[in-house]
């Protein structure tokens, strides 16, 4: 390593393979659809490739692969907040929907 | 004469890595982020807070549709387009798409040739991620035409079913739109100050004192990265749910 590196430096190499490969993911969920899979097969497939853009975007394009730690946690650890509003919201949903059959749809239940 | 102390000795201990780097970094009573500049830092900071602004945005759609008693519009069908009398599922989304992940491709190597001082690469691969964005920025004006103009859905009910569609809809891609407007500006901003020599030069920027300098170019990478990232979910939870 150089003595005086300014910033981040990678060879261009990496940035078009991963931009190669996020095209392959996008083609790959797009698929998903223009086959119409259906249930969990698309459920999986579509979180899948989601998650894997997402982590590729994260890691390479935006370097925190490179970062210290003290950076990465602090900016991904509170990310994993969202699961519990997600539980939350989706506990609020089911209630609603369960309340809204009962009152207002009869026959439903 | 006041004989200043040599506190430099010109060597500096390296940092320490893993679970005790973190602790040595946050308990260092300096500043936290290492190696980082302080505006890369904020701008990470400011991109956390937008992340939970749009998954408030997202989970709030997961509720709606969750709880709605009326079917959900089938999006492959709503955003399809009919080309050559043949109706494609999704086109003009999954275009969208690959104008989106190309103009972050672009992004990336307009950071890497910045900090290389590489000036008339940096402002032909930024101008290449401010077009690539105008033009997703355009698709998405046509599709909100035809959504509106043609399918008649409107954020308080749609011909198609769920009332919830719309204000969905129109809310999740809006912000977003919003989004890649803004950052289609700064990228113009961007390109003017490299292309002008302003970052070589460390001359001061609009309304700060900073001298520029070529991470102003990674920061707005970081920013336009987010947009694609957060398009990454609006497409598979959205339109491909």
């Amino acid at each position: 390593m150089a003595a005086h590196v300014e910033g981040q430096q990678h060879p261009i190499g990496i940035y078009l393979k991963i931009w190669g490969l996020l095209f392959v993911l996008s083609t790959a969920s797009y698929l998903v659809d223009y086959f119409h899979f259906q249930g969990y097969l698309r459920w999986f497939l579509i979180l899948l490739f989601m998650l894997l853009k997402a982590g590729l975007i994260v890691a390479v394009f935006m370097h925190m692969l490179w970062e210290r730690l003290a950076l990465m946690y602090a900016i991904l650890v509170p990310t994993v907040l969202l699961m519990v509003l997600l539980g939350i919201g989706a506990l609020e949903a089911d209630y609603t929907f369960l309340t809204r059959g009962v009152f207002f749809l009869k026959g439903l239940f | 004469m006041a004989q200043a102390v040599q506190t430099n000795t010109g060597q500096s201990l390296p940092l320490p890595e893993g679970i005790q780097g973190i602790v040595a970094d946050w308990s260092s009573d300096q500043r936290a982020f290492k190696n980082v500049p302080w505006g890369k830092a904020m701008m990470w900071i400011f991109l956390l807070s937008d992340t939970f602004i749009f998954s408030c945005f997202l989970i709030s759609y997961m509720t709606v549709r969750m709880s709605t008693t009326e079917p959900w519009p089938n999006p492959s069908e709503v955003f399809g387009l009919t080309l050559f009398g043949k109706s494609i599922p999704l086109l003009l989304i999954a275009i969208m798409t690959f104008v989106l992940i190309s103009s972050s491709g672009t992004m990336a190597m307009a950071v890497k040739f910045g900090y290389e001082k590489n000036r008339k690469m940096t402002f032909i691969l930024l101008l290449c991620t401010a077009a690539l964005g105008a033009t997703f920025v355009g698709m998405q004006a046509f599709e909100w035409t035809k959504l509106i103009l043609h399918e008649g859905i409107r954020p308080w009910g749609n011909p198609l079913g769920a009332a919830q569609f719309g204000a969905a809809f129109f809310m999740i891609t809006g912000f977003h739109g919003t989004h890649v407007s803004i950052g289609v500006i700064f990228l113009l901003i961007t390109a003017t100050k490299v292309i002008r020599g302003d970052l070589d030069h460390e001359r001061p920027g609009f309304m700060t004192g900073r001298k520029g300098k070529y991470e102003i170019v990674e920061i707005m990478g970081l920013y336009w990265h987010f947009v694609d990232l957060v398009w990454v979910f609006i497409f598979a939870v959205f339109y491909l749910w």
